[in-house]
């Protein structure tokens, strides 16, 4: 499948809601962004997922959690086109099947993803790092001819201060502490206006004023963008998932979803999980 | 509405275009004393400096054309001097056919073709009587080269250690073919005993201070040119290349067209340094393409500096005017010194010579460099 036919294919019918959200080259027609169906992965007989199904809506704020081993980094791997899985099908939208695409098609498409570690360039300055990331024609001769308009530069600023790094934008990022590189990562995944973000574990080795600042940015942009948080942090995922619905994954298969107060008081959750 | 964000200056601070000022003045006044003022007089630059400061600055424009890709895009090339040597071959062809019969047999044909009995010049010697001809293929050869290696290479994902190696492989197969006397370059001996170039001596002193001042005219048109490049998105881009190129690819970029642009100017400008070479020192052989003199190229970018664009020239400079002063003086001592001097930038000037300078000033020379 190409992805330079999807924007013909895309409907024009603006969804019931969270229109401004809509994808342009994605067709969420009915309401999700991304199924996964019976997906299956395994390592040399191991199996990572087992069949695992899960839908998340346009402008959803979905937590993941589950113990180590749950399978939720393969997950993400199979749905950035990292991992094939064995069997089973991913869909971005109504259209594009993830599991035929590559990595770098997937990235085009618009699904983000944060890895745990932040791999910002350290040697650019974190204004040079939001430009890099910026969504726009990233061949050779328009780079060369690059100029930052100043419609840029504001969406750039309002990146900046939505991450909280403004007043940073000259330092090299390799000078940020780890919560602010976490931030400017978070930031560069913005600047590239993905369909669907993908964090993985974005609060992993923050202090606790790093890890509540950095709800209060995942909460600031809900409902603005389709996102997937996968986190071990208790409080955390209770700060963020608010009334909106949580997964938890056991031995790479969906156990229980739900609102985060249903989900703690389910007993087979507490008995892998949280009742530890 | 207030911008925060950093405003981008020109392509160097004023000082920094002061003193580029500054030793562009001095190097044209070279061969204008040397034209102007007889010998013997106390203002007279020999002819002999002269030339050595050319062939110096066709040294620093090959280690410019380095930087690029080795300090800026962190692909260390050992091979640089097959694209010099190209180069230079190009532009040494229509030097050769210009000799016309003036040469020692009074044929038609260069002396190396009579010596082995060829009665008419071999196919890709076609055209190569036209100067423009040739100016065209110092260009297009190590372009095309590079181009073609580059793409498979780095299609490949050949990267560091393993992609200096077969740079350096390149430059050994490339030597070993001009070696050969069947290849039609001279074998051995390559091109010399040039007479002319467009009709005019080439040793008359007008004809050294115009390539001369050429020479400097071109590497100042690169440093220029490959700072407006490194001070673009695509520089910041290259750098990313350099420090992470994985998250590059997830940002969208594909670093295969971002290292084969860079790769092939590199290559581009090397060749039109070789070609400037080849008049000022009248000979161009295969040795230029031996393993030693690509590590040497990269031993001037080290020194001086990489990923600063001046300290290569710097670099050049200095190593060559070492080496000159030393093989006159101290023959046997030269490649230890050499030896020692990288030993001494690697392990206590990893910056090269300008990263010094910029250590004692507040503000850096290079501003914004950081590298």
């Amino acid at each position: 499948m190409s992805i330079r036919m999807l924007p013909g294919m895309a409907s024009a019918e603006a969804g019931p809601t969270y229109s401004r959200v809509k994808g342009e080259g994605v067709d969420t027609t009915h309401g999700a962004i991304l199924y996964l169906e019976d997906i299956s992965v395994s390592f040399d007989g191991f199996k990572a997922i087992n069949k695992l199904s899960l839908d998340i809506s346009v402008g959803e704020l979905r937590c993941i959690i589950g113990p180590n081993g749950a399978g939720k980094t393969t997950m993400m791997d199979v749905i950035t086109g990292k991992t094939r899985p064995t069997s089973g099908t991913a869909w971005f939208g109504q259209t594009m099947n993830l599991a035929t695409m590559t990595e770098a098609q997937i990235a085009h498409a618009g699904i983000g993803r944060k890895f745990q570690r932040p791999t910002v360039f350290e040697q650019h300055t974190v204004f040079d790092n939001l430009e890099l990331a910026m969504k726009m024609d990233k061949r050779v001769a328009p780079t060369l001819f690059a100029r930052l308009t100043s419609e840029q530069a504001g969406k750039i600023e309002a990146i900046l201060r939505l991450i909280r790094l403004n007043g940073h934008e000259a330092r090299p990022a390799g000078l940020l502490s780890h919560g602010q590189k976490q931030w400017l990562e978070i930031g560069m995944l913005l600047m590239q206006e993905p369909q669907l973000i993908l964090l993985d574990e974005p609060v992993a080795g923050m202090s606790d004023a790093e890890t509540a600042r950095t709800a209060e940015l995942l909460n600031e942009l809900r409902g603005k963008h389709s996102i997937m948080v996968v986190e071990h942090d208790m409080g955390f995922v209770t700060d963020i998932a608010q009334q909106g619905i949580v997964t938890v994954l056991h031995e790479g298969a969906v156990l229980a979803q739900g609102r985060m107060d249903e989900v703690q008081a389910d007993e087979r959750v507490i008995e892998v999980y949280l009742g530890r | 509405m207030t911008t925060s964000y950093p405003i981008k200056q020109g392509l160097f601070t004023r000082p920094v275009w002061l003193a580029i000022a500054a030793c562009t003045l001095l190097a044209a006044l070279l061969p204008i004393l040397n034209l102007a003022f007889a010998e013997g007089h106390a203002l007279h630059v020999s002819a002999y400096t002269v030339a050595l400061v050319g062939k110096f600055m066709c040294y620093a424009l090959a280690a410019l054309a380095l930087d690029l890709v080795w300090g800026y895009t962190g692909i260390l090339s050992l091979g640089h001097g097959v694209f010099f040597a190209l180069g230079a071959y190009a532009h040494g062809m229509y030097l050769m056919r210009a000799i016309g019969d003036q040469g020692q047999y009074h044929s038609s044909l260069p002396d190396f073709m009579v010596f082995l009995d060829w009665k008419t010049y071999p196919w890709y010697w076609a055209f190569t009587e036209h100067f423009w001809y040739c100016m065209a293929l110092v260009v297009l050869v190590p372009g095309v080269l590079a181009f073609v290696f580059g793409y498979f290479a780095f299609r490949s994902r050949i990267k560091g250690v393993y992609f200096s190696i077969i740079t350096q492989a390149m430059t050994y197969a490339f030597m070993l073919l001009f070696f050969r006397n069947d290849t039609g370059f001279g074998g051995n001996n390559g091109f010399t005993d040039f007479k002319t170039i467009l009709g005019h001596s080439i040793t008359a002193p007008a004809t050294r201070a115009v390539l001369f001042l050429l020479t400097l005219a071109f590497l100042l048109a690169a440093l220029i040119g490959a700072r407006a490049i490194v001070r673009s998105k695509l520089g910041r881009v290259l750098q990313g290349v350099r420090d992470s190129e994985a998250r590059l690819m997830f940002l969208g970029y594909n670093p295969l067209w971002f290292k084969l642009f860079v790769w092939t100017l590199s290559a581009v400008l090397c060749g039109i340094a070789g070609a400037l070479y080849v008049p000022q020192v009248g000979i161009i052989n295969p040795s230029e393409m031996s393993p030693a003199n690509s590590i040497e190229m990269v031993v001037w970018v080290a020194v001086g500096g990489r990923g600063t664009l001046l300290g290569p020239i710097v670099g050049a400079f200095t190593v060559n005017g070492l080496k000159s002063w030393f093989t006159a003086a101290l023959p046997e001592l030269w490649l230890f010194a050499l030896g020692l001097l990288f030993i001494v930038v690697t392990l206590f000037l990893q910056q090269g010579m300008l990263g010094v300078l910029s250590k004692f000033k507040r503000k850096p020379v290079v501003a914004e460099e950081g590298a």
